[in-house]
């Protein structure tokens, strides 16, 4: 099984006699509200996901983070995890309750440092540009200006209604992959329905290894995006007719999108090792937004790391299409067809305005069982 | 009953933690030196001295629980 980014899976998670420790220091301590990405950082750093993370971010990993895309002992991290304090006014080596919206205690921080930091410097670094458009510059100006450091235990899990069924963390991911005996596992990251286009990379990404974890990103994203609820039983209805039973799993993936393009990738993928696997497919302007990334820029960005920095390989994929002349799927490395006519692919709004209007996208395009469930959804959507 | 207890240390190091702790954030030697130890003795020691409580490879009655929860969720 591959190991842990950084060598170790973490638990943060307490339980037992430690738990009730800590709790009882959590009903002493000052509360801090979590917004929604926080609430997902913490969960993920809890779980292992984000090791080898125990805490948020000081100072000195953020700088470092923010200019060399590592924590400062070097170990390759390319986005900031960091919590941004509302009000709180604690002691260095204090504990902070950590709580949801509705006050719900989740967990504890032990407060090592307060800082300050440039935003527009970690928005550069991180996101590769200050723009205020960017959502990822939003959130940052939209967050308090001081960050609290410490590490963290999840004492409750945050509440779930979505995808219950579906969450399992890393430990759980290892141990079902040794269950079904496969060595390697390569991870689809996803913040959209799958089409044929992402299908048929899930698959060719299949042909090489043993199997296939589905695992679509169901933390915060920009409203414009397809909710989460509706992409599961795209998935769903997906996975049951059109993928093989015994070689895909899917679970998910609850972190908040955060949008940043080269660096975010690296940083999905490192985490898909953290839950054992092998390989990542990397296509098309992954996690990108807007025009602020080149079209493989977040495939080019591994080549800048030392071979045994990231243990998880990457498997990169051109645009994909339908390819009139073949008759199957292929991308401009594979297609016979030349020309752009010949070719399948239709616009992102585009498809919105086919759904909306409730016309299905071409077979060629996306399964009619998909195009149905966008469909539904968007007619809801509009009757609401 | 009072949660905390005076533990005496030697002056020059109480002297010295003094120095170390300026401009750091550290509001007194007291703060720096539970901070310290609890790092030392705390919840990273846990993971030696009780395994079971702190960040270490799953036992296998874990294991088995987690294989339980994939069979109930139908992974396996």
């Amino acid at each position: 099984m591959i190991a842990a980014h950084g060598g170790r899976l973490v638990n943060r998670i307490a339980e037992g006699a430690l738990r009730d420790d800590l709790l009882a220091r959590a009903k002493k301590a000052p509360r801090l509200t979590l917004n929604a990405r926080e609430v997902s950082d913490l969960e993920m750093i809890g779980i292992g996901a984000m090791s080898p993370l125990e805490g948020f971010m000081g100072s000195y990993d953020l700088g470092s983070v923010v200019n060399n895309c590592r924590l400062a002992n070097g170990t390759v991290w390319p986005m900031a995890v960091t919590l941004s304090n509302k009000g709180v006014d604690a002691k260095i080596g204090e504990d902070i309750a950590l709580v949801d919206e509705n006050d719900e205690l989740l967990g504890l921080l032990e407060l090592s440092e307060r800082y300050s930091f440039d935003k527009s410097e970690e928005a550069r670094g991180c996101l590769g540009t200050d723009d205020d458009a960017h959502p990822g510059v939003k959130y940052l100006k939209s967050i308090g200006d001081e960050y609290l450091a410490g590490t963290t235990w999840v004492l409750n899990m945050p509440k779930h209604t979505l995808a219950t069924n579906y969450r399992l963390t890393p430990r759980e991911t290892r141990v079902l992959f040794k269950a079904k005996g496969w060595d390697t596992i390569v991870a689809f990251q996803t913040r959209n329905p799958i089409h044929r286009a992402h299908e048929y990379l899930t698959k060719c990404a299949l042909e090489i290894v043993d199997g296939l974890m589905i695992h679509p990103l169901v933390g915060e994203t920009k409203s414009d995006d397809i909710s989460a609820e509706v992409r599961m039983k795209c998935y769903e209805t997906l996975l049951d007719k059109y993928y093989p039973d015994d070689r895909v799993v899917l679970a998910v993936y609850p972190q908040a999108m955060r949008y940043a393009g080269p660096r975010e990738a690296v940083f999905h993928a490192i985490l898909r090792q953290n839950y054992g696997c092998t390989h990542f497919i990397v296509g098309r302007d992954h996690a990108g937004v807007g025009d602020y990334y080149g079209t493989y820029d977040a495939q080019a960005i591994f080549d800048t790391f030392g071979p045994d920095e990231i243990a998880i390989k990457t498997l990169n994929f051109e645009h994909a299409f339908w390819d009139k002349i073949a008759g199957a799927m292929a991308s401009n490395k594979t297609a016979a067809a030349t020309d752009p006519s010949d070719k399948v692919f239709l616009s992102g709004t585009k498809v919105r305005e086919m759904l909306v209007k409730g016309e299905r996208p071409p077979i060629e395009f996306t399964r009619p069982e998909v195009a149905d469930i966008l469909i539904d959804s968007m007619a809801s959507k509009a009757s609401v | 009953m009072n949660p905390k207890v005076t533990v005496k240390i030697p002056r020059p190091l109480y002297e010295r933690i003094q120095q170390v702790i300026e401009d750091s954030g550290f509001s007194s030697p007291t703060d720096f030196v539970v901070f310290v130890l609890r790092d030392l003795v705390g919840d990273r020691a846990l993971e030696k001295t009780e395994p079971e409580k702190g960040a270490r490879a799953a036992t296998n009655d874990e294991i088995d629980d987690i294989r339980r929860k994939l069979e109930n969720l139908g992974y396996l």
